[in-house]
């Protein structure tokens, strides 16, 4: 007797035990749903032997089957009011995964942009969503993506109407209260043409306990428009942090990103730009911050698909304790992509002898014209630098602690939202004198 | 100006130091009282940077003998940034860039820090900033130097200014200016000079190391030491500057080993055992 089995990885078998797809869904998105699901039942679980996680075993991740919450605590407007961002003209706060009404604040905003929970669009904008969600991230071989859009409840829309300039950035705040929860954060951002706009997403942890967020973000950026993009991840310090973001650049359109990596025991960001039209513009900055036992990996993908684009990206991680830092950086030159100008610099600075980085520019050109230039630094502090604080009557701590945080200033200075500058300065000033 | 019962600021008693295991500073003595200008003159390579760099505890220099007192005090029992607070300062002849820390946040926390060292008053940004400007102009210095990172992007001249300005601010007892002059053109030197000056007072001093003597033109020098292999080998007033600028240094190392090879002297007796 032969039995047919499908082979479940018990991680996968113990998320999905209780798997119902949501009532009232739309059809089209129930298909998604149900190809998702499919698709998380047949993709293995990444190991160490997977290229693109030889650096970060999630082993430790698969052995934890946290269900979404149900329900969430009801936190007031005065618990989150130290996290809110002065120049936001609109927020939406999800506490454990759920929209939370109440601390969210959508008043002030301008005519032409649209800030709401994505759950209660789905009817109502269903063609403005469709030809976006789960396009930009897909899950055909993304198990983590896969496994977001099967849980797809509540979640982020953005929407800047056409040739709308000058609005005030969006705050999109994810909090996790508790621990043995895993939630599913789901953005999109629908920036139309010639439209202008800065989102702010937000990972926040309440809890230094064990919890699993899994985030999909997907931004759409229509031509001539322009999207400011912040990523910041303060997760709790025993979470585990995966977030797929996907993004797609039309003709003359440009988007900037700035990615902040402070928290969570172990994190792991993909972010893949794909420069769809001609012309189009990316600039990638990336800052990870970590020390103790703290894994932070970092994946970019840069995907050169037309003429006449241009990509800036500079990554950099400052590592202490015995953290691991990982930076895989593809730029990938598609046959046709002429004149494509593109510049990729990995730097790292190792704050002690068991602080760990692996890192890893790639470069594939499939066109004869381009110019396309990468590097990478791993190193310590500068002893004439130190030294030279020092001279000047400042200790030892405060002088590695101000060199250490000159390092990331260059990152954190180009976020465009100067209150977020003046905390995240704070931020990374008391972690680099902690670590000093 | 010299007083004979000046207060000793610093005394250095027959200092060696080595970089890199090879002895550079070979016995050094020095004694800079209260008030006074020194010059420490010599060829490159004599030694007079190690001096400098051993006096404010540079980790490449090691201290292998001697001994040296700051207001009595045994100065390599302290720390490089203690050292600083103490009221021991360097001009460095090559200052570092520090890309990321603005110049103005770099000069109001080292201001600051002594202040506090000092138990006096620290200054809030604005306050600083009034503070700092009126220092600068006296240094004609550009008040966009503030906004830019600490000596990043600075030509020499403006590093040097850079260097006069921060000891404006610190207000040392001791300062030890390294080829302060090198990279100044003749405007900038007479300016940096000039708030060099200004910066003298009967409680303070101030050793020049330098390899010309244009310097010493603006700043008039008690005492001129020159260097030559580790130690001094003579030491003279003003006019030894002026006599250096035209003969070289060759005449005073040929005297030096004349005297030296001289039955009697230490090294006489030690090549003749």
């Amino acid at each position: 007797m032969t039995t047919v089995a499908t082979a479940r990885h018990p991680y996968i078998e113990a998320l999905l035990q209780n798997y119902e797809t949501p009532h009232g869904g739309v059809s089209w998105l129930n298909e998604r749903r149900s190809a998702a699901l499919e698709r998380a039942n047949s993709l293995a679980v990444p190991t160490t032997r997977d290229e693109d996680w030889r650096f970060t075993d999630i082993s430790p991740l698969t052995k934890l089957h946290f269900q979404p919450a149900a329900e969430a605590p009801r936190l007031s407007l005065a618990d989150l009011s130290h996290y809110f961002i002065g120049e936001a003209a609109g927020r939406l706060v999800f506490v454990d995964g759920l929209f939370a009404p109440d601390l969210s604040a959508t008043d002030d905003l301008p005519a032409g942009v649209q800030v709401s929970n994505l759950a209660e669009c789905l009817k109502n904008h269903g063609a403005l969503i469709e030809p976006h969600l789960a396009r930009h991230v897909p899950f055909g071989d993304n198990l983590f993506a896969a496994l977001n859009t099967c849980y797809l409840r509540d979640g982020a829309l953005v929407r800047i109407a056409k040739d709308l300039v000058r609005a005030a950035p969006v705050h999109l705040l994810f909090v996790s209260t508790r621990p043995e929860i895993a939630t599913y954060p789901r953005c999109l951002v629908i920036a139309e043409n010639g439209s202008e706009c800065t989102v702010i997403e937000d990972y926040v942890g309440l809890t230094d306990g064990v919890y699993v967020n899994n985030s999909v973000t997907e931004i759409s950026v229509a031509a001539n428009a322009r999207v400011r993009h912040v990523k910041l991840q303060r997760e709790g310090g025993g979470s585990f942090h995966i977030a797929n973001c996907g993004v797609s650049l039309a003709k003359d359109s440009a988007y900037a990103s700035h990615t902040v990596t402070l928290g969570a025991r172990m994190s792991r960001h993909d972010l893949n730009v794909v420069l769809q039209g001609e012309g189009a513009a990316a600039r990638i900055d990336g800052l990870a911050l970590i020390s103790g036992r703290q894994l932070a990996d970092t994946h970019t993908l840069l995907d050169h698909a037309k003429p006449n684009g241009k990509s800036v990206q500079i990554h950099k991680c400052i590592v202490g304790g015995a953290a691991h830092a990982v930076f895989n950086g593809k730029v990938l030159v598609r046959e046709g992509a002429q004149l494509t100008d593109s510049a990729q610099e990995s730097r790292n600075l190792l704050l002690s002898s068991r602080a760990h980085v692996d890192t890893k520019p790639q470069l594939e050109i499939f066109a004869d014209d381009v110019k396309c230039s990468h590097g990478a630094t791993v190193g310590q502090l500068d002893a004439e630098q130190v030294f030279y604080l020092k001279s000047r009557g400042l200790s030892e701590t405060r002088a590695r602690s101000l060199l250490t945080y000159a390092f990331g200033a260059e990152i954190i200075d180009r976020i465009p939202v100067p209150s977020l500058v003046a905390r995240l300065e704070r931020i990374v000033l008391d972690q680099t004198a902690a670590q000093a | 100006m010299i007083k004979a019962d000046a207060k000793v600021l610093l005394e250095v008693r027959n200092l060696s130091a080595t970089v890199a295991g090879v002895e550079i500073l070979k016995g050094i003595d020095l004694t800079v009282r209260a008030g006074e200008v020194h010059a420490i003159m010599g060829p490159n390579g004599s030694g007079k940077s190690t001096l400098a760099k051993a006096l404010v505890g540079h980790p490449a220099y090691t201290v292998s003998g001697g001994e040296v007192l700051f207001e009595g005090k045994d100065l390599f029992a302290i720390a490089p940034e203690e050292r600083s607070r103490a009221g021991l300062f360097l001009g460095f002849q090559y200052p570092v860039e520090i890309a990321g820390v603005s110049n103005s946040a770099f000069l109001r926390l080292i201001y600051n820090t002594g202040q506090g060292a000092h138990g006096k008053d620290e200054l809030d940004p604005l306050e600083f900033d009034d503070f700092v400007r009126e220092k600068m102009k006296l240094l004609d210095m550009d008040p966009n130097f503030l906004d830019r990172s600490v000596n990043d992007g600075f030509s020499g001249g403006e590093k040097k200014r850079n260097e006069i300005l921060q000891m404006a601010l610190l207000e040392p007892k001791l300062a030890i200016l390294d080829e302060t002059d090198s990279g100044l053109d003749i405007d900038a030197l007479r300016t940096v000079a000039g708030s060099v000056n200004r910066l003298m007072t009967p409680d303070n001093a101030v050793v020049l190391v330098t390899h010309y003597q244009r310097l010493l033109n603006y700043i008039v020098p008690d005492y001129v030491h020159v260097m030559e292999g580790g130690k001094i080998i003579k030491t003279g007033g003003k006019a030894l500057a002026e006599e250096l600028e035209t003969r070289g240094y060759d005449w005073v190392v040929e005297e030096y080993r004349k005297q030296e090879s001289r039955p009697g002297s230490p090294a006489y007796a030690e090549s003749h055992l």
